[in-house]
């Protein structure tokens, strides 16, 4: 009971807190190219939109840094006896988040907010690289501790516990480099689509329309190779995770029994937890094998002996993920990810056309495509995360046995509340913020002479 | 490597000494600002006066906590899962102060405001008061058995010591706002921070001399007070003297000793425990029995030797940047920034010396 609320409260806060983070580090970036194009064509509307995308990402960064506190603190809170055992090697990469990333990161925001009028130009451009830089940081730290968890590294048992001995090993961990990559570039996605969205709606409904043009290609440039990129490393990383977490690929496809080689179901009736015989609906062969092994007729281990193998290795017990979350995660996150390339490849022709401004249906779809993003992220965190389960640090402790054991069942169902209350209220105001600032008009445009006066800050 | 287990303690503590002494004019100004700024225009002078610093000084909470992750994994499991409601209060606190900063500004409806004014408000008092609390408890000590895990309830958590920690800091946190707030403000803002000031400063004084004595008995028999214990006294009687007597700049530093101070004496105190078991002295969290590995500390130790000079230089230099006064004038003629050409804004120096803010109005 404690257990599975817990499970609900850190799920809940770190979906939550997974919103605003991709926006954060897409946004951070775009605009930084933004002020970038500014400061080399000296082209007024780049800052007009430098100032209005910056807007938005700071009412995101707001929300992002006050669930992010959540974040840091709720393994010592609820997954104390986690906490405990593991601190001295995945506290490493959290500590380090803190002095590397969020110093950099929150620092030079202020800098750049409140600097426009203060500081040089070209110093001023250089506090938001500083801020993109600082959330690819924190993104990497926290990516490094998380791939921990998946595929443990690093470390040797002393005393039945383990202690860290390469540092480097976490960085240099298969699945930190794929799973770090696959986040960056799926957060360029989230970045560009929202900028995508915005400038979509503005080019529909809004008066500067030759400005938001600008931004709707910037967004599309970079949201092509981006989303490209998600899917290719989103296929290697799941051959590295089928060879260090088999039973998360299995699960993926709800494959109970051994299959080479193996195909991958479009849809499924049935299926789930219970019933390992569902009706597949459009099965592509070999697609599976390709995509869990890079090999045409490779073999994918069913969940059924791998759960007798790892009862033989870890004693009894049941090991099989939540197959009808991960099935289900894999095909929103597989086919959200299509749509989205299909939605930038069409953009990219009305580019082409010079038609991106005119096309009264692409725009429409680009405005409600941004939902997309969100749910591909939300299934791909379900994927890896519940697809880890049931351990908390794969082969080394379950998940049942790390949460914090002075914990009673009312104080985390208070704790629990408490945040679905007020994450409910928090988000609500932030979604209603950023849909209002994104449909302002741009600042006014400046006047030739004023082109070389400083531009004034941004105040609260 | 066994010399890195006190290094770290003493670098956690840093951490901590170093979040209160620049959150902790944070906490006072967002305690204060509406007292000190009497309209909309005044309140968000007072709020612009840390808006480009508050956020960069709270992580310094964050990487204290993630700091003894680190080097303490027995120390951050056993206090965050013994303190877990009072910290997730304090994540409360801490979010919807946050949010205050950002979205106060972001619509001008007059109940939207105030709404986040009160929530900056009571945020910022809550937060104080519950580290105080936290802090507190692990010198006064809380149920903790023989495999370092809380055994006691929420309620055990509400030890008079703590809670009076929690008092103490919020005092201090209010006068070192205050003093902030006059190094800061223009004109009558000015003259308010500086009667807060006054106000306040007797009963810092009284809860800070009363805070050392309690913490003194707590850990010791001694009956001499230590330096560090003995410069808190004299800190905070001689930033009540400085406010008193009108000296803007050194009433701040000596406000910033005392806080500074205070939060070294629990540390000290503590030290070499990191916490104490009120169920049996044996089963007390010390250093030793709670740190990690020697290899994770040496990597630790590189690391933070190598970015904590990094960060310490361009934290100085952001403060460098935005060291002008912040005016009230300045937020009186547009409610949101516009892109146009910049007026002069800020000064330096008292007003009548300044061209941007003439004297004539006063605020």
């Amino acid at each position: 009971m404690n257990v599975d609320l817990a499970r609900w409260q850190f799920g809940f806060v770190t979906v939550n807190h997974f919103f605003f983070v991709p926006v954060t580090i897409g946004l951070a970036f775009l605009t930084a190219l933004l002020q970038t194009t500014w400061y080399r064509t000296k082209r007024d509307e780049y800052l007009r939109l430098t100032r209005f995308f910056g807007t938005l990402l700071v009412i995101n960064v707001a929300i992002g840094v006050v669930t992010g506190l959540v974040q840091e603190f709720q393994f010592g809170m609820d997954w104390g006896a986690y906490s405990r055992l593991v601190g001295n090697i995945f506290g490493a990469p959290l500590a380090m988040e803190g002095l590397a990333a969020f110093f950099l990161e929150s620092t030079f925001l202020g800098l750049w907010l409140f600097g426009w009028d203060k500081l040089p130009r070209l110093i001023h451009l250089l506090t938001i690289w500083a801020v993109s830089l600082g959330t690819l940081l924190s993104a990497a730290f926290i990516m490094a501790a998380n791939s921990w968890m998946q595929h443990p590294v690093g470390y040797v048992m002393v005393n039945g516990k383990p202690q860290l001995n390469d540092i480097w090993a976490l960085f240099t961990n298969p699945v930190f480099l794929w799973g770090y990559s696959k986040v960056i570039f799926a957060s360029l996605v989230t970045g560009s689509m929202v900028m995508l969205a915005v400038s979509a709606w503005q080019l529909r409904n809004g008066k500067d329309r030759e400005v938001f043009t600008n931004s709707a290609r910037l967004a599309l440039i970079v949201l092509v190779p981006a989303i490209l990129f998600t899917l290719l490393v989103g296929d290697e990383l799941g051959v590295i995770e089928a060879r260090y977490q088999p039973m998360k690929i299995a699960a993926a496809e709800a494959q109970w029994t051994t299959c080479q080689p193996c195909s991958f179901s479009l849809f499924q009736i049935g299926g789930g937890n219970n019933d390992q015989t569902p009706t597949e609906i459009i099965a592509i062969p070999h697609l599976l094998s390709l995509l869990a092994t890079n090999t045409w007729n490779g073999k994918v281990i069913g969940l059924t002996p791998l759960q007798n193998q790892y009862t033989q290795q870890y004693g009894p017990g049941y090991y099989v993920p939540n197959v009808f979350i991960q099935y289900w995660a894999m095909r929103v996150m597989a086919y959200g990810g299509m749509v989205a390339l299909l939605i930038a490849l069409w953009g990219l022709w009305l580019i082409r056309r010079k038609k991106l401004a005119t096309s009264r249906r692409f725009l429409w779809l680009a405005i409600w495509a941004a939902v997309l993003p969100f749910l591909m992220n939300t299934a791909g965190w379900f994927l890896t995360e519940i697809g880890r389960q049931p351990w908390i640090v794969q082969g080394l402790m379950l998940t049942k046995n790390g949460i914090s054991p002075s914990l009673s069942t009312t104080w985390i169902a208070i704790s629990l509340a408490f945040f679905v209350v007020l994450y409910a209220v928090i988000a609500t105001v932030d979604l209603l913020l950023m849909l209002k600032y994104s449909r302002k008009q741009l600042p006014p445009a400046r006047a030739e002479a004023d082109a070389d006066a400083p531009v004034p800050a941004v105040q609260y | 490597m066994g010399s890195l287990v006190p290094f770290w303690f003493i670098v956690i503590a840093f951490f901590w000494t170093g979040f209160f002494i620049l959150e902790g004019f944070d906490f006072g100004v967002g305690m204060l600002h509406s007292v000190v700024g009497r309209d909309d225009a005044g309140r968000r002078a007072a709020i612009n006066t840390i808006g480009p610093l508050w956020d960069g000084n709270e992580v310094w909470l964050i990487v204290a906590g993630a700091g003894m992750f680190a080097a303490f994994p027995g120390w951050y499991a056993t206090m965050f899962s013994a303190m877990n409601l009072a910290l997730v209060l304090l994540l409360g606190a801490l979010i919807v102060r946050g949010l205050a900063f950002e979205y106060r500004g972001k619509r001008d409806s007059v109940r939207w405001r105030r709404t986040w004014d009160v929530l900056l408000t009571v945020g910022s008092l809550l937060a104080p008061l519950l580290i105080g609390v936290a802090l507190g408890d692990l010198l006064h000590g809380l149920p903790i058995n023989s495999s370092q895990n809380y055994t006691g309830s929420f309620w055990d958590l509400l030890q008079p010591y703590g809670i009076f920690t929690g008092i103490t800091l919020v005092l201090i946190c209010l006068l070192h706002g205050a003093t902030f707030l006059c190094l800061k403000t223009t004109n009558d803002m000015r003259e308010r921070s500086w009667r807060v000031a006054r106000s306040v400063a007797p009963f810092t004084a009284a809860a800070v001399v009363a805070f050392i004595i309690w913490t003194h008995v707590t850990h010791t028999n001694n009956f001499f007070l230590n330096p560090i214990e003995l410069l808190a006294v004299l800190a905070v009687l001689t930033a009540v003297w400085l406010v008193y007597d009108h000296h803007e700049g050194f009433a701040f530093a000596a406000t910033t000793v005392t806080i500074a101070s205070c939060i070294v004496a629990i540390f000290v105190g503590l030290y070499p425990n990191v916490m104490v078991s009120t169920t049996n002295a044996a089963y007390n969290l010390t250093v030793r029995n709670t740190a990690s590995g020697a290899y994770s500390l040496k990597v630790m130790t590189v690391v933070a030797l190598i970015l904590l000079p990094v960060v310490l230089a361009y934290q100085t230099w952001s403060y460098y940047v935005f060291r002008r006064r912040v005016s009230r004038k300045e937020f009186l003629a547009s409610p949101a920034p516009k892109l146009q050409p910049a007026t002069p804004q800020g000064t330096r120096n008292p007003p009548t010396t300044t061209p941007g803010v003439t004297a004539t109005s006063g605020d």
